[in-house]
């Protein structure tokens, strides 16, 4: 369908592109409504919005270059020493930097990795919930589960804090039960943070995650499930060998592009769960840069850092998108 | 076996095959089982925001003991009045709705026009300057070198920063782009013979016929608006410019801070506030929050419906 109408398209294309080398060698000219413009003139209509996306995702890629100075932003570039690239050899030269930098990217994957680990939830909690028949009972869960997706992490941390800290809800329910004596650090420790971590983002992110599946479970042709039925499938083979197969196209689109966003974490959840006791395990790059580079001052060196990171991810998306292109025949970008 | 039966009947005629034949033990315990599942998740979904908001309408002193858990005690709203005593409260507000309905409308609006444009075959460099536009959704100059850029152009401690970055969003042009394109080309040729010019057959013809994406991007945007805790971080000094989310995470973390402001808002009531209405840290973090997440909560399930068959649909096509 979606093939159809792009060849459409570029039918269309095609026969526009025609008429307008035709009108151009002084054949027929195609006669124009009143009112329609020149191409120039639609062009000029969205200039103003090409200069936003040039300032805000094009200029910044020149304060690249800030990476190979020592910025002083008091001084400006021009007043800032010239180090070529004493940053970048600082970051693989320096025992405490490297000892640093491998703690970060270990959080950093290890993060990550829980979380395309925990990918598959979404798909199990779409598939279960597709078995609960009754409407009202599915569509509330459904809203309430999506509900965390939709507030901030501020917010969640706010939510954090009123249950887990030290005299938070949990310790107090814990406590009054006579189960603890002493109230368990749950937010102000440094054990298990990349676990906890994934739980919260499991907690806001499963049940928005599942609607993409229940929309894709929804499209599968139920002459499938019909004649399996009549093969003498139950409900766990119909699962196993129809609605798991179907999903697989949209769990691997997504799967990929959080392998090429392995490194991408985002900071603002880190940053509101960070504290001093379990800043090492929670620092992801995205933060790293943050904290050194607006907290720490050290522009240069953050540049150097989130310029590294912004170059491996773009690598890994073009690999991530061959790969599929030769697997799956589709481009996922 | 009476009941089995109308049970039958009545989801046959829903047009539910799997149930037709009888259900057998191990059916119902994966039900049971099903069922319990998703009743637990829902409610740990569901209980923090119930307990917000408990909280928030309970006698302060009760509530700062941790004592409010299942319903409110010493019911009463006196919390709400208080907060906004609070300096920079109602300042925070007014920049959260803010940059909420001016970003939305922008982002929405520049969605819509580039969408449309972005059809128009006749434009000079349009397949250039539609990848120009979409290459930005996959790289990131990163943090400083963006921040270094908004300082110089002045957008540091500026309202627009929290707009003018959001405007040209490329995923929602491909959207918009998209559903123009499912659009009959008809209309635009029969606006352009009745003398209509680029302008007037965007705002004219297409724009109200786009209502479904644009309430999508604007849902989405809102969210996104209301939420946003990080550009305050990076980009704003000036207290006049914090947002509500940055004034929620500053109440988290300055304990005492946060007592003296309490005191100092209690102070002002000082006559008719008793004990139970006090302004305690707890009671204002739990008030802020209702604040935070209250638009959405009442917003939220309006509008679920609505992405759930905009994502059914684009699965479904796709």
């Amino acid at each position: 369908m979606t093939t159809q109408a792009q060849a459409q398209t570029v039918f269309q294309e095609a026969a526009v592109h025609n008429l307008d080398k035709n009108s151009r060698k002084g054949r027929a000219r195609r006669p124009r409504p009143a009112g329609s413009r020149t191409s120039f003139t639609l062009f000029l209509c969205i200039v103003p919005f090409l200069i936003l996306a040039f300032l805000f995702s094009y200029l910044p890629l020149y304060g690249w270059i800030y990476s190979l100075y020592d910025y002083k932003p008091a001084l400006g570039l021009e007043g800032s020493e010239f180090v070529g690239l004493q940053w970048f050899q600082m970051l693989v030269s320096s025992p405490t930097q490297m000892a640093q930098i491998g703690q970060v990217l270990m959080n950093t994957l290890a993060i990550s990795f829980l979380g395309i680990a925990t990918s598959v939830l979404p798909l199990f909690f779409a598939i279960l919930l597709n078995e609960v028949k009754a409407p009202w009972f599915r569509n509330s869960v459904q809203t309430l589960t999506a509900l965390p997706n939709f507030i901030s992490w501020v917010l969640v941390y706010m939510i954090a804090f009123s249950l887990f800290s030290s005299s938070g809800l949990v310790n107090d329910v814990l406590n009054d039960a006579g189960l603890i004596t002493t109230p368990i650090k749950f937010l102000d420790s440094d054990q298990n943070v990349w676990i906890t971590m994934t739980l919260w983002s499991i907690w806001k992110g499963l049940g928005w995650g599942a609607i993409i599946y229940l929309a894709s479970i929804a499209g599968i042709d139920q002459s499938l499930y019909e004649s399996a039925r009549i093969d003498g499938a139950g409900r766990f083979q119909l699962m196993r060998y129809i609605t798991v197969p179907q999903l697989m196209p949209t769990y691997l689109v997504l799967l990929l592009l959080s392998i090429a966003n392995i490194l991408n974490n985002g900071m603002e959840q880190y940053y509101v769960f960070q504290n001093a006791f379990n800043k090492e395990w929670i620092q992801v790059l995205d933060l790293y840069v943050y904290n050194i580079g607006m907290t720490g001052n050290s522009l240069s060196l953050a540049t150097a850092i989130g310029m590294l990171k912004s170059l491996i991810s773009v690598a890994l998306l073009l690999t991530v998108n061959a790969v599929s292109k030769r697997v799956r025949g589709e481009s996922i970008v | 076996m009476t009941t089995t039966m109308t049970r039958t009947l009545t989801t046959a005629k829903r047009g539910d095959t799997s149930a037709r034949y009888r259900a057998t033990v191990g059916d119902v315990l994966f039900r049971i089982a099903n069922y319990a599942l998703f009743l637990l998740f829902a409610i740990i979904c569901a209980y923090p925001f119930y307990y917000l908001i408990i909280n928030s309408v309970s006698a302060n002193d009760v509530s700062a003991l941790g004592d409010v858990r299942l319903w409110p005690v010493g019911f009463h709203l006196s919390n709400y009045t208080q907060v906004f005593q609070l300096p920079g409260l109602p300042m925070a507000t007014v920049v959260s709705v803010g940059r909420t309905v001016i970003g939305t409308v922008l982002t929405v609006l520049a969605s819509a026009f580039l969408g449309f444009m972005f059809t128009q075959t006749r434009m000079w460099g349009r397949k250039f300057w539609y990848r120009f536009l979409i290459i930005t959704m996959y790289f990131s100059a990163g943090l400083i070198p963006v921040f270094i850029i908004m300082k110089t152009l002045g957008l540091t401690n500026n309202f627009w920063v929290y707009v003018l970055p959001f405007v040209v969003q490329p995923f929602n042009v491909i959207l918009a782009k998209t559903y123009v394109e499912s659009m009959p080309r008809e209309l635009q040729e029969a606006a352009e013979v009745d003398g209509a010019n680029i302008l007037q057959v965007f705002f004219r013809v297409y724009l109200p016929n786009m209502t479904p994406i644009l309430a999508t991007i604007a849902i989405f945007s809102a969210v996104t608006q209301w939420n946003s805790f990080q550009d305050t971080l990076i980009y704003i000094t000036d207290q006049s410019l914090y947002t509500l989310q940055y004034l929620l995470y500053m109440f988290i973390n300055q304990a005492s801070s946060l007592a003296q402001a309490a005191q100092n808002a209690g102070g002002n009531l000082g006559q008719i506030a008793g004990v139970a209405t006090q302004q305690t840290p707890t009671s204002i973090r739990m008030t802020v929050s209702v604040l935070v997440v209250l638009p959405i909560i009442f917003i939220y399930p309006l509008f679920q419906r609505f992405f759930v068959k905009g994502i059914m649909l684009g699965a479904v096509k796709g």
